[in-house]
C-alpha cells in the first residue's frame, strides 16, 4: 500500500504533469506526420531524457508513444497517408469513410478505441505481467513461424475482391522482402549492386509512395476531380461512440486481447497487432462485404489492437528486460540509464516505480481522449483545402519524410518506384495491402522458417508437434485453405443456366 | 492501362523464374541443407503457380469475352492528364537529381510553382503558397526533428 502510495506521489507531481502533457502534444505531431514514426518519437526523446529523474524519463517515452500511434490515423483517415506503419491496415477503410462524408466517425472511432484498447493492455499489464511473460518466454522460432503465417494469412482477406490477387501481391511484397543483406547467409540478394539496397527496401518509403504517391497520381489522371476531399464537415467526433462501444464489444474486446499478446511477443509490435486484428475483424465480421468501403468495425478493432499492443510491449521489457517491440527496446536503456534495471527484481526493489508507469499508462491514455480531440479538430481544416492546393503540398511532405528516415535521396527514389508501381498494380486489380504486410512479416517470417529448419534438421514434422506450434498451425490452415477451399468449390461448380 | 490477366501471369511467370535462376547463385550455409536461397525460392515457386493460375483464367475468359490484352485508360486520350501524371514523375525524378545541388528549399519552391500551375492554380496564390510551404516544411524538419536537408545554393540562415 506504501507502494502505491509512493507511486501516486511520484506521478501527481506538477514536474511530471507537464512532462506528460509536452510529451503528449510532441507525441501527436510527430505521429501525424507521415515518415516520422512512434519508434523514431522515442530514439528523439532519449537525449532529452537524460536530464530527468526515473518516473518523468519513462512517462514522456510511454505518452509520446501512445499518442503517435493514434495519431497516425489522422492523415491516414483525411489524406490516405498513414502517419505511422501502424495505422495503414486501417488507412484505406478510414479514408473511404472520409470520401463518404463520415470523416468525424472514423476519426472519433480512432481516437476513442485507441483509448480503450491502451487502458486495456494496461489492465493486462498491472494484473498479468509476471505469469504472461513467463508464457511468452516459451514461444520458440516454430511458434513464431505459425504466428507470423497466421498475421500472413489475414492479408488473403484485406479488402480484396479477388484472393488470387491478393496473394500474389503478398508474395511481391515477401520477396521485396528478401532484399538485401539480411537473411541467414549473410549474402546480398536481388540488390542489383546497389549498396542502398544491402539494407534491405525500408517499410516508410515503401508505404508513403504506395498510399500516397499512388493516391497523387490518381488524382493527377483523374477526368473530373472532386474539388475537395470531401464536402461534409467532419461532426461531432464522440457522439455515437458509446453505441459503437456497445455494439461491437467482441471485436474491441478481441482486438485489445489480441494487441496484447502480439505487443508480448518479443520483436513483433503495433504494426502486426492493426494488421492481425483487421484481418481478424473481417474474419469474424457479420458484414464482412462491408469492409473496404468504409465500415467502422474494422478501425474499432484494429485501433484498439495497436494501441494496447504497446502496454503489451512493457510486459516482457520490465519483468525480463526483453524488449516486446522497437519502442521498448530504446525504452529498456533509459530503464537502465535510470537504475531501474528490467527484470523480476525490480518489482521487489522498486515497486514505487513500477506502479508510477503503470499510473502513467492510465494517465497517458485518458488525456488522449482531449488532446486528441483537439487534434481532430485542427487537423480537419485540411479537409477545407482544394485539392489542387493540397496535393503538390501533400508531395512535398512526402519526398521530406521520406528522406527523413536515412538522410537519403535513395528514399525520394523508393517513393516514386513504388507510388507508379501501386498505381500501376491498382489500375490491374491488385490490393497493394498485402504486399506491404509482406515487407512488415517477411523477415520475421523467412529468419523463424530457417532458423526453425536448422533446429529440426529438415524436419517438418516438427513444426506440428510442439503443443503450442501446433494449435497455432491447425489455426492458420483452417484461415489459409478456408478462402481457398471455398473459391475453389465456387469454380468448380458447374455454372447453372438461368 | 489494363492489362489482361494472361499478359500479367506471363510477365509474373517471368519474375518467378527470374528469381529462380537468381537464387542458384546464392551460397549455401556451411554444414546446412538450407540457405540464404531457400525462401526466396519458395516464394517464387509459388508465385509461378499463382502465375499460371492466372494466365488460365485470362485464357479462358479471353476464349469467353473475346482476347482484348490491353486496354487504355481514358486519361491516357487526355493530353492534360497524361502531362499531369508525367510532371509528377518528372518533378520527384527532379527532386533526386537537384536535390544536393540547390538544396531544398529551391528544388521544393519550384516543384510546387510547377504543380500548382499545371494543376490551374492562380500565379498570385501559387508562388506564395509555395515559399510559404517550402520554408515551413524546412523549419518543421530542419529545427526541430533534425533531419540534415540540403541548404543547396542558399546560405545556411538559421
Amino acid at each position: 500500500m506504501d507502494a502505491y502510495l509512493q507511486a501516486l506521489r511520484l506521478v501527481f507531481d506538477p514536474y511530471v504533469l507537464t512532462v506528460i502533457l509536452c510529451s503528449a502534444v510532441y507525441g501527436l505531431i510527430v505521429g501525424c506526420i507521415p515518415g516520422l514514426t512512434a519508434t523514431m518519437a522515442t530514439a528523439l526523446l532519449v537525449p532529452v531524457t537524460f536530464f530527468m529523474p526515473p518516473v518523468p524519463a519513462v512517462a514522456t517515452i510511454v505518452t509520446a508513444t501512445a499518442m503517435a500511434i493514434f495519431s497516425g490515423d489522422i492523415p491516414g483517415a483525411l489524406l490516405r497517408i498513414p502517419g505511422t506503419p501502424a495505422s495503414a491496415a486501417y488507412t484505406d477503410e478510414a479514408y473511404a469513410m472520409t470520401l463518404k462524408g463520415q470523416a468525424g466517425l472514423a476519426l472519433g472511432a480512432g481516437l476513442w478505441f485507441s483509448a480503450v484498447g491502451g487502458l486495456f493492455g494496461t489492465i493486462v499489464m498491472i494484473f498479468m505481467a509476471p505469469s504472461l511473460a513467463e508464457i511468452a518466454l516459451n514461444f520458440s522460432s516454430f511458434e513464431y513461424f505459425w504466428l507470423v503465417l497466421l498475421g500472413l494469412a489475414g492479408a488473403v482477406f484485406i479488402g480484396s475482391a479477388s484472393i488470387l490477387k491478393a496473394c500474389i501481391s503478398l508474395l511481391l511484397g515477401l520477396l521485396i522482402a528478401c532484399i538485401g543483406l539480411e537473411n541467414p547467409g549473410g549474402h546480398p540478394r536481388f540488390t542489383f549492386g546497389v549498396d542502398e539496397l544491402l539494407s534491405g527496401v525500408n517499410l516508410i518509403p515503401m508505404m508513403v509512395g504506395m498510399f500516397a504517391v499512388s493516391e497523387i497520381l490518381r488524382y493527377m489522371v483523374n477526368l473530373e476531380p472532386p474539388a475537395k476531399i470531401a464536402d461534409t464537415q467532419v461532426g461531432s467526433i464522440f457522439k455515437g461512440m458509446w453505441t459503437l462501444t456497445v455494439k461491437y464489444r467482441w471485436s474491441l474486446l478481441r482486438g485489445s486481447a489480441l494487441g496484447t499478446v502480439i505487443g508480448i511477443q518479443p520483436g513483433s509490435g503495433a504494426d502486426m497487432a492493426s494488421w492481425m486484428s483487421y484481418a481478424m475483424s473481417k474474419r469474424f465480421s457479420k458484414e464482412p462485404e462491408k469492409f473496404g468501403t468504409g465500415h467502422v468495425e474494422g478501425i474499432i478493432e484494429s485501433g484498439a489492437a495497436n494501441n494496447s499492443s504497446l502496454a503489451g510491449a512493457w510486459i516482457p521489457a520490465l519483468v525480463f528486460g526483453i524488449p516486446g517491440d522497437s519502442i521498448t527496446a530504446i525504452a529498456i536503456g533509459v530503464l537502465y540509464i535510470k537504475g531501474l534495471n528490467p527484470g523480476p527484481t525490480i518489482f521487489v526493489n522498486n515497486p514505487q516505480s513500477v506502479y508510477a508507469i503503470f499510473l502513467v499508462f492510465v494517465i497517458a491514455n485518458l488525456i488522449m481522449l482531449p488532446l486528441g480531440w483537439l487534434t481532430i479538430k485542427a487537423a480537419k481544416n485540411v479537409l477545407r483545402v482544394p485539392r489542387k492546393i493540397l496535393m503538390p503540398i501533400i508531395l512535398t511532405f512526402c519526398i521530406v519524410g521520406s528522406f527523413a528516415i536515412n538522410n537519403s535521396l535513395f528514399g525520394v527514389g523508393l517513393i516514386l518506384f513504388f507510388g507508379v508501381l501501386a498505381f500501376v498494380l491498382e489500375e490491374n486489380g491488385f490490393p497493394t495491402a498485402p504486399a506491404i504486410l509482406g515487407v512488415v512479416l517477411g523477415t520475421m517470417l523467412e529468419e523463424n522458417f530457417i532458423t526453425s529448419m536448422i533446429k529440426s534438421d529438415g524436419d517438418v514434422s516438427r513444426f506440428f508437434t510442439r503443443p503450442i506450434a501446433g494449435g497455432l498451425a491447425i489455426a492458420t490452415i483452417v484461415i489459409l485453405f478456408w478462402p481457398v477451399g471455398a473459391w475453389l468449390v465456387q469454380r468448380l461448380r458447374p455454372v447453372r443456366s438461368p | 492501362m489494363k492489362l489482361s490477366d494472361t499478359v500479367w501471369g506471363a510477365l509474373l511467370l517471368a519474375l518467378a523464374l527470374a528469381v529462380l535462376w537468381n537464387v542458384q547463385s546464392f551460397p549455401r550455409i556451411p554444414g546446412q541443407n538450407i540457405g540464404p536461397a531457400a525462401f526466396p525460392g519458395l516464394l517464387a515457386v509459388l508465385l509461378g503457380g499463382c502465375a499460371i493460375a492466372l494466365i488460365v483464367r485470362g485464357v479462358r475468359h479471353s476464349a469467353r469475352h473475346g482476347a482484348q490484352h490491353v486496354t487504355l485508360g481514358q486519361w491516357l486520350g487526355s493530353l492534360h492528364h497524361v502531362g499531369n501524371f508525367l510532371l509528377t514523375i518528372a518533378v520527384l525524378a527532379f527532386y533526386i537529381v537537384a536535390a544536393n545541388t540547390l538544396g531544398f528549399i529551391v528544388c521544393a519552391v519550384l516543384i510546387l510553382c510547377a504543380l500548382f500551375l499545371k494543376l490551374g492554380v492562380k500565379v498570385a496564390l501559387a508562388i506564395p503558397i509555395a515559399f510559404v510551404t517550402a520554408f515551413v516544411i524546412h523549419l518543421i524538419f530542419y529545427k526541430m526533428l533534425r533531419v540534415t536537408l540540403p541548404w543547396g545554393v542558399l546560405p545556411v540562415l538559421y
